[in-house]
């Protein structure tokens, strides 16, 4: 039987970094929220310095819905499915942002405009062979206002490097026009940063720190970074980082206007006989509720978002939610992070305190920021060298083969060399292509019955020769650096999950080619919106999270502004 | 150390002001876990009336009697190590005991896996948040002594160590699994599974029962678990000025430690977190019950009786 609640004006599905920043400018606009989160509440006491818990066991102390739903993947139609055993995303107030990076970029103006601007400088030709890459609906000016509005909002450290046009070199010359500095200082460096920077300068490059979303300064009962070392994929003890759970949820809840359920596994969006959205069912402890809504905004990670709209079917939508246009899933692409390069430093690099936003990046390489007359690719790829480490991992680090992996020897190698090792992390443009995508499982389902989504996605020869080129620029710059070894991953193949999933639900003027308009409304389904990196078109090399809030924002403030249009009242 | 530092002692004793006759503060405590197996398991468990399983607790500093005890526990190579395991046979234990020896061996840079008690972690950890690996222990370990058996004319126990290593490097590399010894899957994936765990059990947080009197953190010069590290710091740090913290990040009791159900996986903690708004105040909301849950368990996984806890979150 399912319990049908009190109406509501907005329900947002999912309480992490989209639809945890969305309440805030809903009920600032006097609307009444509801906010359903699989997850529950955690606060600084769960998030002990604790490897084992964080990162070995993957936060036991979290509801694990989401490991219940893994998408299977697969490279590409003719190759078998296989299912990765956890979830990259976990479930929570917060979401993954409870334990994510929290590096805070804006795209760059060229992320937006990849296929104009690739025709205009290079010529059509060098579009990658299959791409379904679009130029975004709007330029990174159209997003600039939304981008301070979050920085601001939710808090980010950094340092600006372009101003109104005044370049600062201390900040990154390849960024688009900002208005304002940060709001914060960036994250300090250490004495690695500073020399492994020293000799990016000696190459000619423009290193600088990368943003965050982390505090450098104390505000609003949040305290300042603490650099102890558990930030990657550990909770914050002092709040430090942005998340929702710290920032606009608990504004939006001293409104009033906001409710939170937690523990609520949404099942489906319902529709009636029109197109238009009526509300949201969700199961707790086995008890089935309907939430009436005027809208909706679903704000799940990008595979749960997908696969909601695919199993939300009705006589209107057979194929799923806002697919007659059969969009939903298309365009699917995950973030290109790896081939990453590691090296030995014939000296200590002090990298047990920190955190992996605190760092240095090169964006010299990235997006266009040079001739690409010379390579076989477009984009590019951010080269980033941060602080982090922590024993256990330490410990099961590699020993580029001078030493074996245990016994006598290898205790005297690692008690040498356990704090002589770094390894890069270099994102990368990631395109989408006509035959990456995602749909349901035809045969693996979740605990409740329902069907899992199936990756079907690979890396094609642009993002592989991304990789090669990028691992090129990273091994030049340990060497640079006094490294004394210097080795590579592979260049990557299937895409399989990831934290940075992009598109699917993908943003765009054509309605025929996208899935929601430029403010992320359905083509289809006006009172229905989506948020989250499932609307992005294109990655650039750059985390997504602070686009994905920007977007929200502009989203939840329109919803707003328009809300007898969209609703239709 | 007297007897009775080791006996193990019920929350609710100690709400009682009975039962405990020595009650450790738990900065002691944690470290007596560090030092364990031989520390706490000098005299075997008790339990209650109620037949519920006595874990070792304590209470938070303020509930402490002013007695003094040892202000830290000596090495654990000069300890009896008594095991008791809870999970491992008695045969099991002797084989992973004789494996780690060889993988992280008591030598001129320092003690082993064994005096770190990794034996002790992963019993523990088979009977909570490792329980599913079970299994692959008891078959995996079996399968890897007959295989020593086949090929080296004994037990593994009974090789030289030159033997022993190479039997080793058999597993590791693969070259065991069709050898007919019956490994469940492949020889490497058991090598990697107990490798892994071994490494959990001397370089992770000795609040999980291994890593004993901080050995695996000495040996890779990891300066400790801190809750902030300034600037200042850091700049020991890299002066080689910073000394080390040899504590667990559970010491403090700023930190409420993740307790996991035997047989769901699920947190006890969130079946009884149901609430729809967040703790007015996260930061100390719940601060003197988890003080004492924190001495609960030294283990996610170790049985604990449902709405015990108490409180409305």
């Amino acid at each position: 039987m399912v319990t049908r609640l009190a109406p509501t004006d907005v329900v947002v599905i999912g309480m992490g970094a989209a639809g945890g920043t969305a309440v805030l400018p809903l009920v600032d606009a006097g609307l009444e929220v509801v906010g359903l989160e699989a997850g529950s509440w955690l606060t600084r006491r769960d998030f002990a310095p604790d490897e084992i818990r964080n990162n070995v066991r993957s936060w036991p102390m979290a509801v694990k819905k989401a490991d219940l739903e893994v998408p299977t993947t697969r490279p590409n139609r003719n190759a078998p499915t296989t299912r990765p055993s956890g979830h990259p995303m976990m479930n929570g107030v917060g979401g993954t942002t409870l334990h994510y990076w929290a590096q805070a970029w804006r795209l760059n103006p060229w992320d937006f405009r990849v296929v104009s601007e690739t025709v205009r400088r290079y010529g059509a030709s060098r579009l990658p062979e299959g791409t379904t890459v679009e130029d975004w609906p709007f330029g990174y000016e159209e997003l600039e206002p939304w981008y301070d509005r979050v920085e601001r909002e939710l808090g980010v450290s950094g340092q600006a490097g372009n101003v109104e046009g005044t370049l600062d070199p201390r900040g990154n010359r390849f960024e688009g026009v900002r208005r304002r500095p940060y709001p914060m200082e960036p994250l300090r460096w250490t004495g690695f940063h500073e020399q492994m920077a020293a000799a990016a300068r000696g190459l000619g490059w423009h290193p600088f720190p990368g943003p965050a979303l982390i505090n450098t300064r104390a505000s609003e009962g949040r305290g300042a970074c603490v650099y102890h070392g558990f930030c990657n994929g550990g909770g914050c003890h002092v709040d430090a980082r942005s998340s929702p759970h710290t920032t606009t949820i608990p504004r939006a809840l001293e409104t009033g206007r906001l409710t939170v359920i937690t523990r609520a596994h949404v099942t489906r969006i319902d529709t009636d006989r029109s197109d238009r959205v009526t509300g949201v069912r969700y199961v707790t402890d086995g008890q089935e509720f309907f939430q009436p809504a005027r809208a909706v905004l679903l704000a799940g990670h990008t595979y749960e978002n997908i696969r909601l709209l695919l199993l939300s079917t009705s006589a209107a939508f057979p194929n799923g939610l806002s697919n007659n246009g059969g969009q939903v899933g298309r365009h699917y692409f995950s973030h290109h992070q790896g081939a990453p390069v590691t090296a030995l430093f014939p000296r200590d690099i002090h990298a047990w305190y920190g955190l992996p936003a605190q760092g240095v990046a090169i964006d010299d390489f990235a997006d266009d920021n040079f001739d690409h007359e010379g390579v076989n690719f477009i984009g590019g790829g951010n080269l980033w060298v941060m602080s982090d480490r922590r024993p256990i991992s330490a410990a099961n680090a590699g020993t580029f083969g001078r030493a074996p992996g245990w016994g006598s020897a290898w205790k005297a190698w690692i008690r040498e060399n356990a704090d002589r090792i770094h390894s890069s992390y270099i994102q990368k443009t990631t395109l989408p292509y006509e035959t990456n995508y995602c749909d349901l499982d035809p045969e693996v389902k979740d605990p409740l019955g329902l069907p899992v989504l199936r990756v079907t996605a690979e890396f094609r020869s642009n993002e592989l020769a991304i990789a090669a080129f990028t691992q090129d620029r990273m091994e030049e710059w340990y060497q640079a650096a006094g490294a004394v070894e210097v080795t590579r991953g592979g260049l990557g193949g299937a895409m399989g999950l990831s934290t940075h999933a992009y598109g699917g639900t993908r943003m765009g003027d054509n309605p025929e080619t996208n899935v929601v308009d430029r403010y992320g409304f359905s083509h289809e389904i006006p009172n229905l919106g989506v948020l989250g990196a499932s609307v992005m078109g294109t990655s650039g090399a750059r985390n997504p999270t602070l686009t994905v809030q920007a977007l929200t924002w502009r989203t939840a403030e329109h919803l707003a502004a328009n809300w007898g249009a969209i609703t239709g009242e | 150390m007297s007897d009775e530092t080791n006996r193990r002692i019920s929350r609710r004793d100690l709400l009682k002001g009975t039962g405990a006759a020595v009650v450790l503060p738990v900065l002691e405590r944690a470290a007596l876990i560090g030092a364990s197996p031989g520390a706490l398991s000098a005299t075997p468990p008790f339990s209650s009336s109620s037949g519920e399983s006595l874990l070792p607790e304590a209470s938070p500093p303020s509930l402490s009697p002013s007695t003094s005890p040892p202000a830290f526990p000596p090495s654990i190579a000069e300890l009896p190590r008594p095991r008791i395991l809870e999970n491992l046979s008695a045969a099991e234990g002797d084989l992973l005991e004789g494996i780690m020896a060889r993988l992280i061996p008591d030598d001129e840079y320092g003690p082993g896996a064994i005096e770190a008690g990794a034996l002790n972690y992963i019993d523990r950890a088979l009977g909570g948040f490792l329980a599913g690996e079970r299994e692959a222990y008891r078959a995996g370990l079996e399968a890897f002594d007959r295989y020593c058996r086949m090929s080296r004319g004994g037990p593994f126990l009974e090789l030289s160590s030159y033997d022993k290593d190479s039997a080793l490097i058999d597993c590791e590399i693969g070259s065991a699994t069709g050898s007919g010894a019956g490994f469940p899957g492949t020889s490497t994936a058991f090598f990697n599974m107990v490798k892994g765990h071994i490494w959990q059990g001397v370089f992770g947080d000795p609040y999980y029962g291994g890593n004993a009197n901080f050995i695996g953190w000495d040996l890779i010069h990891y300066p400790g678990v801190r809750t902030g590290v300034s600037a200042a710091d850091q700049a020991l740090l890299e002066r080689g000025e910073l000394p080390p913290v040899r504590r667990s990040a559970y010491d403090s009791g700023m930190f409420e430690p993740a307790v996991v159900r035997r047989n769901t996986g699920e947190t006890e903690e969130r079946s009884a977190r149901n609430e729809q708004n967040p703790p007015a105040d996260p930061g100390a909301a719940r601060e003197p019950e988890v003080r004492l849950a924190l001495a609960e368990s030294g283990e996610p996984g170790a049985p604990r009786k449902g709405g015990e806890r108490g409180g409305s979150w």
